[in-house]
């Protein structure tokens, strides 16, 4: 069979237009343009129609370096890779030599040093990706850190709603829950906001931080505000591990004020697309009726991860993108 | 010390006396001796040409972590006070929160002995207001003031009991010390790494407001109205807590306060990188509190500008940026930071700049220094408020090499440093 090239297909479809990426990193997509997120966007959308495998990355070697527990961004970046004919590597964090005090730094160096070709990094604190970038000449790529940002979840939640709704500005998107400690919330605001929707955010006034507003949400105050007419619906999971306690006086007062149900849905459009970035902690910020329903995009958002992660991992690794 | 020394040409600035003129001064035996329009020089004097440097009092810097003992991998003695040396700095205040903490005279005797064995510059220590800085128990202040504390603080930490802080600030009327105080409501703070505003929340990181410092600040003015104490607020970093200690004081309440150069010199953009140099607690703040700052500076509000020299290991700011330690090594940069910062930029005059770190410290100690004049102890400083320099920090003489201020280019050059009349630090040359 003919070794087939992602980067072939994207050069018959875009032209040169991949000169616009000249990243070494993906830390946020606070920092992206709007050219820049819409070409990741055209690639994804490559990538998604035409089935694997390709091999513009074989002789790669793609590690995942994860601090924090994942499921969906892991094991997406690992098919995204092998679909691209890279090598994975996923460090497993509690068994490698990090338990016995070794540095960030030192580890992120000692896999350069073994050959990774790029790193995918989850991380409890907020810069640490940005600080590993700095560290390392190889690419980074912010798997999750913190409460900053989680840009491929960014795109892959705003591919979906492309895909549905067949463009992003004018559209009003709802997000709702524990903004405040939400890096999903940070990523998914930053690239609506540059792509021209009108972006509402939803919550108990503890986890909803006024200043997000500087950032291009509207806050709102009420479930009609914040669900009437909406478009899109993005359900948060509530942070628990990121806050200090004390935020809201129960779980259960929250689910009784703020889970997205059928009630609150019904004042969306009749063609609202429901989202969540996963894991759903069912009963709490999602009414599993819903999350299982017509209106769900939830189990598309996780086949589009694929398809993003692989437009993403090419644009920073293959000759195309910025090493090309 | 029986050599003499004859500075010539200098500008003589003293804002204590309003003096600023020039003017020859001969120090001998460890005093000034003579201060004339021209003095001629004899044999054996040591001659330093100060044409076009200022001639000013020793500094005085309120606020110093020197770190001994417990910490001597950050810094030691030897290395603190060589540093001071170097920022033109002759006395300095040590505060408490060494290991173990300065809630005993041992530890206070200790810090005295130290220094003095280095002698390079006078170091005063500060004792702890609470036993262990646990904010539970008020120390023997008066052992400590008996044994060399010329105030006392739990700085690092508020002393968040208001009993305990009534009580401790009443009791030190008795021996008529400072107390300073690191106003920060631990609650509001907790988990915070650096301002509270729109700056955090797009980072994604835990902000700390600046309510947490005014509560505190708004508090200890309400105790310090109630106990008659003298209150010095330490490290001032907002508007807000500006406005309140301007309030107090039109009030008649006894109270003073400093403010560190990194807040008045920079905002929290600092951190907009996760730059743990910039990491410090009180946090480098907004637009608006730098020039609230610069306002309190100008109009008499803040009286004192103090480094609040933190000297950290690399080991401890490179790290991410939750777990960086807090603080900025300071010594070397404050009198750089005083003339670019506010000087330069129109907010003091280069009189009432160094009153921030002569006569205002020294009449909140009640001690005799920050003067100049005939038959005062020659702590003096020469500097050249006009030559710049680039902050490398690798060149410092403090281990603590953490400062957001590297590559900065800073006006105001120390020359020379004199203790007792001995010359401590000079310039190399050549």
């Amino acid at each position: 069979m003919d070794s087939r090239y992602l980067g072939k297909l994207v050069e018959e479809e875009l032209g040169d237009r991949t000169r616009i990426w000249k990243r070494k990193d993906l830390i946020g997509l606070g920092d992206l343009s709007k050219d820049e997120i819409m070409l990741v966007m055209e690639i994804a959308g490559i990538a998604r129609r035409e089935p694997p495998p390709f091999v513009d990355l074989s002789g790669k070697k793609v590690v995942t370096l994860f601090y924090e527990p994942s499921t969906r961004t892991r094991t997406s970046f690992e098919v995204a890779a092998k679909a691209l004919g890279a090598e994975v590597i996923n460090i497993a964090v509690e068994t490698s030599s990090v338990q016995k005090g070794e540095s960030l730094g030192d580890t992120a160096k000692t896999l350069r040093a073994i050959g990774a070709s790029c790193i995918v990094i989850r991380h409890r604190v907020s810069g640490v990706p940005h600080m590993l970038s700095k560290m390392l000449d190889i690419p980074v790529i912010n798997g999750g850190d913190g409460m900053h940002e989680h840009p491929t979840q960014g795109l892959l939640d705003l591919f979906t709603i492309i895909q549905h709704k067949g463009k992003v500005e004018g559209l009003k998107v709802l997000i709702v829950g524990d903004i405040a400690h939400s890096r999903v919330a940070r990523s998914n605001i930053w690239a609506l906001s540059k792509l021209g929707a009108n972006v509402f955010v939803f919550g108990p006034p503890t986890l909803v931080p006024k200043w997000v507003e500087r950032m291009g949400a509207k806050i709102c105050r009420s479930p009609e505000e914040a669900f009437r007419d909406a478009d899109v619906v993005n359900v948060l999971r509530m942070q628990f591990e990121r806050q200090r306690g004390g935020l809201i006086p129960s779980v259960k007062e929250f689910s009784r004020l703020f889970m997205v149900d059928e009630e609150k849905l019904s004042m969306a459009k009749e063609d609202v697309c429901l989202m969540h970035p996963g894991p759903m902690n069912r009963g709490i910020e999602i009414d599993p009726a819903v999350a299982d329903g017509r209106r769900s995009c939830i189990l598309e958002q996780v086949e589009n991860g694929v398809a993003v992660r692989m437009a993403v991992l090419y644009l920073l690794l293959g000759e195309g993108g910025a090493r090309g | 010390m029986g050599d003499s020394i004859l500075i010539k040409g200098g500008m003589v600035i003293d804002p204590k006396s309003g003096l600023e003129e020039k003017l020859d001064v001969l120090i001998s035996d460890g005093r000034i001796a003579r201060m004339e329009k021209e003095i001629t020089p004899s044999e054996g004097w040591r001659l330093v040409d100060a044409s076009s440097h200022i001639v000013a009092p020793g500094l005085i810097d309120m606020h110093v972590h020197l770190r001994e003992p417990g910490e001597e991998e950050k810094e030691t003695m030897e290395s603190g006070l060589m540093a001071a040396a170097r920022g033109g700095i002759t006395t300095l205040c040590s505060m408490p929160n060494t290991d173990p903490v300065a809630d005993n005279p041992i530890i206070i005797r200790y810090v005295k002995w130290r220094a003095e064995e280095v002698g390079l510059v006078e170091v005063l220590p500060v004792g702890a207001i609470t036993k262990g800085l646990k904010g539970e128990e008020i120390s023997e202040i008066g052992s400590l003031v008996a044994a060399g504390a010329v105030a006392i603080s739990d700085d690092g930490r508020p002393v968040m009991n208001s009993e305990v802080m009534r009580r401790a600030m009443e009791y030190s009327t008795m021996f008529g010390i400072p107390v300073i105080s690191h106003c920060e409501d631990l609650f509001l703070s907790a988990g915070g790494h650096m301002n509270e505003g729109p700056l955090s929340t797009s980072l994604g990181v835990k902000g700390i407001p600046s309510e947490a410092e005014e509560i505190m600040v708004a508090r200890d003015i309400l105790l310090a109205k109630l106990t008659g104490a003298k209150l010095h607020i330490a490290h001032v970093s907002t508007a807000g807590s500006v406005a309140l200690i301007r309030m107090a004081k039109d009030m008649g309440i006894k109270v003073t306060a400093e403010t560190a150069p990194h807040y008045f010199s920079l905002t929290e953009d600092a951190v907009s990188q996760y730059n743990t140099m910039a990491k410090v607690n009180p946090p480098l703040r907004g637009e608006e509190d730098l020039e609230a700052i610069r306002k309190g500076l100008a109009d008499g509000t803040i009286d004192v500008v103090a480094s609040d020299h933190a000297p950290h290991s690399m080991l401890d700011k490179d790290v991410d940026f939750e777990r960086a330690a807090s603080g900025i090594s300071g010594l070397e940069t404050c009198l750089g930071l005083l003339i670019t910062s506010l000087v330069d930029k129109g907010v003091l005059t280069l009189k009432e700049a160094i009153a921030k770190m002569t006569c205002n410290p020294a009449s909140i100690l009640n001690i005799d220094r920050g003067a100049i004049g005939v038959g005062k102890r020659a702590d003096i400083v020469v500097f050249d408020p006009n030559a710049s320099w680039i902050v490398d920090p690798s060149r410092f003489a403090s281990k603590g090499k953490n400062t957001p201020f590297s590559g900065w280019r800073l006006k105001g050059k120390v020359k020379m440093t004199i203790f007792k009349g001995r010359i401590v630090w000079e310039e190399k040359v050549g």
